[in-house]
């Protein structure tokens, strides 16, 4: 499947769910409404004209008025990818967890929650992953403001 | 492997300072005698944060530090990030720079394959294999050095070329290279692949089922190793690897259930002898050329994102740029092989024996620097 039908697929079956797309872009992606990204996660992974079962990519991106998440999901089977977008208010983002469809979601998810503070609801073990336990502040964040003083050393 | 558990556990950290953990990793162990229950990794020992370093870098800079991510296969890791930025570009390059760049790549691919062969039999108790991996990866670096003059991180590939043509001579001394290197890997064979005790330690080990691994994400050789056949040079070519013969290598399960260890050992063999034969392949098709011709004077991309994969030694190597159209990325994500690799690593060495664990972590052939970025 190309890109453009993906994307029409998506638009048929989530009417409304789908704030925007663009499919002529280097790379092809459609965002998605936050309270939907669990719905139309699964049905990119169960619906066998689609069957992406690998999840390439989750990320976030700080725009400096909003946080998106990133997911780029590919199929092993037909060779196709797509890229959906979350986009999340900077204030207190969040977002369901996807770990229940691809498993490496736990840990992209962790990453994402320790470099931008995005919260996964229902993940399993939200922690810091690369930071420290007692890490002050989400170091990929546009207005992350870098510590003098860690644990009374200078850094 | 089904085992039962007393229920009087002990916590045993495995790290970070490890000889087998290749790096820092602290692998937090919840053990029942000898019997592993639960493995918990711990990253992050060697967090550097490259990720916002880029951000404030322009993007030809940030090619030193893609190398110092993954140190044991630095033009890989240099060759995707360079081949993204292209994209985004919409660079072409001439058929001289792809043709280096291919047997660049190809020998960073042999040099990471002979450490993880030789460190993972030195994980398992045999010494002499590692000494002999060395010797013969010793050779490429000498190669790299005379090309770029570095001999680990190398600075070699930039976006839309390359730093310096090739010395003259190269090609002699690769394809010598290539003929003496290609029965030094029968001989490894011999030695360590069919050994007796080499078998028993792994072929038993760490079973990972195809599904459990595209589900985790595990790609390239641990993929491989599953039976899983699928090669980004072969499927999704980029640098024109789609005119190459070359046959992609898989795990058959032949001492044991497939996705042993010992099945993502014998990939990385295989691969290397396929990498000898694209070798030979791109210096017969080496033209003559200028390899700056296509190199930008200001990299400033158009604003946009692009995502981009190739195939390294241990894995996909995926990078996820997003540009505002200064010469700064807004934005480098990193999707690196060896952290989704380190994410499975949990399910499968549960109800393992502690000595299997050394087992299971040394088949995946995993490099901190790049887990941790």
């Amino acid at each position: 499947m190309n890109p453009q039908e993906v994307c029409a697929l998506l638009t048929e079956k989530f009417a409304g769910k789908i704030l925007d797309s663009q499919t002529d872009a280097v790379n092809p992606w459609s965002a998605v409404e936050p309270a939907s990204v669990l719905e139309v996660c699964r049905f990119l992974r169960e619906d066998s004209r689609l069957s992406m079962d690998h999840l390439e990519l989750l990320g976030g991106v700080d725009y400096k008025d909003r946080i998106e998440v990133v997911y780029v999901v590919y199929s092993m089977a037909q060779r196709h990818r797509y890229t959906l977008k979350c986009r999340l208010p900077r204030e207190a983002p969040a977002v369901h967890t996807v770990e229940s469809i691809w498993g490496v979601a736990n840990w992209h998810e962790r990453e994402a929650y320790d470099m931008f503070g995005i919260t996964f609801e229902g993940h399993s073990d939200l922690r810091r992953i690369l930071c420290s336990d007692d890490w002050e502040g989400y170091p990929l964040r546009k207005d992350y403001v870098f510590p003098k003083i860690y644990h009374e050393m200078p850094v | 492997m089904e085992a039962v558990y007393s229920g009087d556990m002990m916590t045993l950290n495995m790290g970070p300072q490890h000889p087998s953990t290749h790096g820092v990793l602290r692998l937090e162990l919840k053990t029942d005698g000898e019997i592993v229950a639960d493995a918990i990794p711990h990253i992050g020992y060697l967090h550097r944060c490259f990720e916002k370093h880029a951000e404030n870098i322009d993007y030809p800079g940030v090619i030193p530090f893609v190398d110092r991510m993954d140190y044991c296969a630095a033009m890989n890791m240099e060759l995707g990030y360079v081949l993204t930025v292209e994209k985004l570009m919409g660079i072409q390059v001439n058929n001289r720079v792809r043709c280096i760049r291919i047997v660049m790549a190809e020998l960073g691919r042999i040099a990471s394959h002979l450490i993880a062969a030789g460190t993972y039999g030195n994980d398992i108790g045999s010494f002499t294999p590692f000494m002999w991996c060395f010797r013969d990866r010793e050779t490429i670096l000498d190669l790299f050095e005379e090309t770029c003059g570095a001999r680990l991180l190398y600075n070699y590939i930039w976006i839309g070329g390359l730093m310096h043509d090739l010395k003259p001579g190269f090609e002699k001394k690769v394809l010598d290279f290539i003929d003496y290197f290609e029965p030094q890997v029968d001989n490894l064979n011999r030695l360590l692949s069919d050994n007796y005790i080499f078998v028993r330690r792994t072929a038993n080990v760490g079973i990972l089922p195809p599904e459990l691994a595209i589900s985790y994400g595990v790609t390239g050789p641990n993929l491989r190793g599953s039976g899983v056949d699928f090669d980004v040079r072969r499927d999704e070519p980029y640098l024109g690897y789609e005119d190459y013969d070359f046959e992609v290598a898989v795990g058959k399960g032949d001492y044991g259930p497939l996705g042993s260890c010992w099945d993502r050992y014998i990939v990385r063999i295989r691969e290397v002898k396929e990498s000898c034969k694209i070798i030979r392949q791109a210096v017969a098709k080496l033209t003559p050329g200028d390899v700056r011709e296509s190199v930008p004077k200001r990299v400033r991309p158009p604003a946009g994102e692009v995502y981009m994969r190739s195939e390294c030694p241990r894995g996909e190597l995926g990078y996820y740029i997003v540009s505002d159209g200064s010469p700064k990325p807004y934005r480098v994500k990193v999707k690196s092989p060896c952290f989704t690799a380190m994410s499975v690593f949990r399910e499968i060495s549960r109800g393992a024996m502690i000595a299997d664990i050394v087992a299971i972590l040394g088949s995946f052939d995993i490099v901190l620097g790049e887990i941790d970025r």
